[in-house]
């Protein structure tokens, strides 16, 4: 793209000053299609659809809409005059729905006003349960047993999740930090801890540890630090100046299980500490890394962290850097790697493969409530980093941004997702606010791809702040929480990118709980839906013969059918595991020949 | 296949009241501090709850506010006639025009959160009727009561005659009134400047009234309003007085 001369310098520059890895690949061309320029509207607005359908779109409850409560921020200074002069009702974001979580056939989802349950269990559309007035944003949610878990950071939260706000700078009524709610009364939520933090809650990671009666929350908080009037542990500065400074580190809370509301911080760890000098400030310290570079943020919070307990390791997306932290002690995370990009301006999330050698990083350029999916937004700013880990180090290797360009009423950036646990690949479904729900395949961590999508027009005539929050897999559909107009529940169908039986074996893994920032490694049962899903895989990359195609499509037919030939199954097995070891094989390909051989030897018996 | 769920936005959009909620849908609710009951609320209070907040003495001042300003709207409208200093003239004519912009900003305030015009502690009309019913004083003793500061502007001590009681702080009570539209001239100039400083200077209280409130004034605009209100008030006050001391 147009800056990308400049850019490949300035990379190159950083790349040798810091030791830094710089992604230098070449930077995706934006197409305009059948998103770009889709007709607004609030309920009505036109839908374009790739890979995947709409199955129910859930208006907000009421009490959680008012087409007022739409933030619509001035893009002019005529416009930002006019609202100091006459402010709007709402504050910004009043009623937008935020992150989810899935808990025993509930599905809930925060809201910056308090949060609602649905359930889900059933084959139709989300019922709602029960909705829950508790203001102070964001409200990213966690459950945990009947723990549900909610950030708050803003001022007007209140310890008693009242709605009239706590004015002044030191206001004793104020709560900016993790709420404990028990939810063993599902239709009526009780407050059971609130436990305070200096910068508040943006978003909160639960961690399991060894011990089933203890869980750990590690919370990232990106805004003010308070004053220490108000909260004691808490105080300000550079740590230069103030040593104890609440910046430049995350807050562990330890909360007993069977006294939730003993919940209290029990560190507060210097994550970003120069390994060799101890410096507590020894990361990214913001500023642009070249003249052309991304303007990136100073690295003294995480934005979200996700944990991977099996693996002891959390990745975390913190403001100017993406590290890797060992949480084997889970109450001390240690970092082992940390990685920087000259393209990347806000490290915002962080999605594991399901091997764990790969991860996602998104970078939230502008905020997300700015239009960075335009024409003029270069590929690579706004999009997500694919990175690897090798021997515990992290290392940039592809950029992807949604591959379509977007209007200028369209808030439209990197957000959250998670894994779509198809066998053999590796796939996120991924929100972009108003850019909509994109489906990325990155099983090839240099050739990110996108394989599915589902978008609306924007909301309105002008840039009114909404779109898809977070899109989530969850236990066989797509749900996404959309900021303005509520759940939408998506279904992936067959397309020449992802075939009928991977859509299958991705459907039958089902979880009881699931937190997206808290990932647990997906297996799969053997089932002809599995073994097919590595087939169809094989056959779109043309990684194997049409012969070998054939005969394993023989043996897959008549598992279905209820019946498997032991001896054909054993022998195709065998066929596929020789294919893989020939040289030459695509490494993916091969991978996938030896998982499809295993499925079929166990399914022999 | 789309299945649109839900029926609120049907609602809003057919201009329903979004507060009737079918019988049989979901509870809202509103936790309270750690250890404390959750309790039930109402579709309405869950979207007031989340407006730029704003208090019931918020309200109610906004409503009292604009009784209070139409007063100073009236006893400029006769001025026109009634009095002779051309300099007083100018000064009252534009205190109309600030009170009726002002008028008008308070109205937007209240509908624009669909909240009524009018207080429910004053009879309608109570503001312009020379002697109102006795029951109108009841229902707002409350507030006289903590109205401290209108004995010190000018009104009789305890008074006890409801002719005499202001209906708040600062106004004009029915025979003030009745007296300036009685006077004439240099009389009534002097009667009007003497009313109306008595009259802002009322305003200026009830502001400070709010504002000593927990909660009071947070809301933006109602915040910017009442800069404004102390800012041109005291103003107005200051030349005011200096009319009076020149005749």
């Amino acid at each position: 793209m147009f800056v990308r001369k400049a850019l490949y310098s300035s990379a190159a520059a950083v790349a040798v000053l810091l030791g830094a890895t710089s992604v230098m690949a070449q930077v995706q061309e934006i197409p305009v299609d059948a998103r770009s320029t889709l007709a607004p509207g609030i309920h009505d607005a036109a839908q374009a659809a790739q890979g995947m359908e709409l199955e129910y779109a859930v208006t907000p409850p009421p009490g959680f809409f008012d087409p007022d409560a739409i933030f619509a921020p001035p893009t002019t200074r005529e416009e930002a005059e006019a609202m100091r002069a006459n402010p709007p009702r709402y504050s910004p974001l009043a009623l937008a729905n935020s992150d989810m979580a899935v808990s025993d056939g509930k599905l809930f989802v925060g809201n910056f006003n308090g949060f609602n349950i649905y359930d889900i269990s059933g084959q139709g559309a989300p019922e709602l349960v029960v909705s829950v007035v508790c203001p102070g944003g964001q409200g990213d949610l966690s459950v945990h047993g009947n723990l549900l878990f909610m950030s708050v950071e803003q001022n007007n939260g209140r310890i008693d999740c009242g709605a009239s706000g706590a004015s002044g700078a030191v206001n004793p009524e104020r709560f900016r930090g993790i709420r404990i709610f028990d939810i063993t009364d599902i239709k009526a939520p009780r407050q059971v801890a609130a436990v305070q933090t200096c910068r508040g809650s943006h978003t909160h990671t639960l961690v399991p540890s060894a011990d089933p009666r203890t869980l750990y929350v590690y919370n990232s908080a990106t805004s003010g630090v308070r004053r220490s009037d108000e909260l004691s542990i808490c105080s300000d500065g550079e740590p230069g100046t103030n040593p104890e400074t609440a910046l430049y580190s995350i807050d562990v809370i330890e909360v007993p299980l069977d006294h939730p509301e003993n919940a209290a911080i029990v560190n507060r760890p210097r994550i970003f500490a120069d390994r060799d000098t101890g410096a507590v400030a020894g990361l990214w310290m913001g500023g642009r890394a070249g003249v052309s570079s991304q303007a990136t943020a100073r690295t003294n919070h995480c934005h979200d962290i996700t944990v991977f307990p099996e693996l002891n390791r959390a990745a975390g997306a913190c403001s100017g850097n993406g590290i890797l932290l060992d949480i084997s002690d889970p109450k001390n995370p240690q970092r082992i790697s940390d990685i920087f990009d000259p393209d990347m301006a806000y490290w915002h999330s962080a999605t594991f493969a399901n091997s764990g050698e790969k991860v996602v990083f998104t970078d939230e350029w502008g905020g997300g409530t700015s239009p960075r999916c335009t024409a003029e937004a270069p590929g690579n700013w706004g999009a997500n980093l694919v990175a690897t880990i090798t021997n515990g180090e992290l290392r940039g290797r592809a950029f992807h941004k949604l591959p379509s360009v977007q209007g200028a009423n369209e808030n439209c950036v990197a957000h959250n997702g998670n894994i779509i646990p198809v066998p053999g690949r590796d796939l996120m479904v991924q929100a972009w606010y108003q850019g909509g729900v994109s489906v990325m395949d990155f099983t090839d961590p240099m050739r990110p791809v996108e394989i599915a999508y589902f978008d609306r027009g924007p909301l309105g005539e002008r840039l009114m702040i909404g779109g898809s929050w977070s899109a989530y897999w969850l236990n066989g559909r797509i749900y996404s929480s959309e900021i303005a107009r509520g759940i939408d529940v998506l279904r992936l169908v067959p397309s020449d990118q992802l075939s009928a039986a991977e859509i299958a074996a991705a459907e039958a893994v089902q979880m009881d709980e699931i937190n997206p920032q808290t990932q647990t490694r997906i297996s799969w049962a053997d089932t002809p839906d599995v073994a097919g899903a590595y087939l169809d895989q094989l056959h779109r990359s043309e990684g194997i013969t049409g012969d070998m195609h054939h005969q394993v499509m023989g043996v897959i037919d008549g598992w279905r059918r209820g019946r498997i030939n032991a001896g054909a199954a054993r022998t195709a097995a065998a066929s596929l595991n020789e294919a893989a070891s020939a040289q030459g094989v695509n490494p993916i390909d091969a991978g996938r020949m030896k998982a499809l051989a295993e499925v079929l030897t166990r399914a022999a018996g | 296949m789309l299945k649109l769920v839900g029926l609120l936005a049907a609602g809003l959009v057919l201009g329903q009241d979004p507060v009737q909620d079918p019988a049989d849908a979901a509870p809202i609710v509103n936790p309270g501090a750690p250890g404390a009951a959750t309790r039930q609320i109402t579709a309405s209070q869950a979207v007031d709850l989340s407006r730029t907040t704003h208090t019931a003495e918020d309200v109610r001042f906004m409503q009292h506010m604009i009784v209070h300003h139409a007063q100073a709207v009236e006893m400029v409208a006769l001025l026109e006639t009634r009095g002779s200093s051309p300099a007083v003239r100018n000064m009252g004519r534009r205190i109309a025009l600030s009170q009726e912009a002002e008028i008008d900003l308070m109205r937007n305030w209240l509908l624009s959160r669909g909240l009524p015009l009018e207080p429910t502690d004053l009879h309608a009309g109570h503001a312009m009727a020379p002697a109102p019913a006795s029951g109108g004083h009841d229902a707002h003793a409350g507030h006289m009561d903590h109205g401290a500061g209108h004995d010190a502007h000018g009104t009789a001590a305890t008074p006890t005659d409801p002719d005499e009681i202001p209906l708040m702080p600062g106004m004009l009570s029915p025979a003030q009134m009745r007296r300036l539209a009685a006077a004439e001239g240099p009389e009534f100039d002097r009667l009007f400047l003497q009313g109306m400083i008595q009259h802002h200077q009322g305003a200026l209280d009830m502001v400070d009234e709010l504002l000593a409130l927990p909660d009071s004034g947070n809301d933006p605009m109602l915040s910017d309003f009442l800069s404004s209100v102390v800012a041109d008030q005291s103003a107005e006050i200051l030349r005011m007085q200096s009319l009076l001391s020149d005749q």
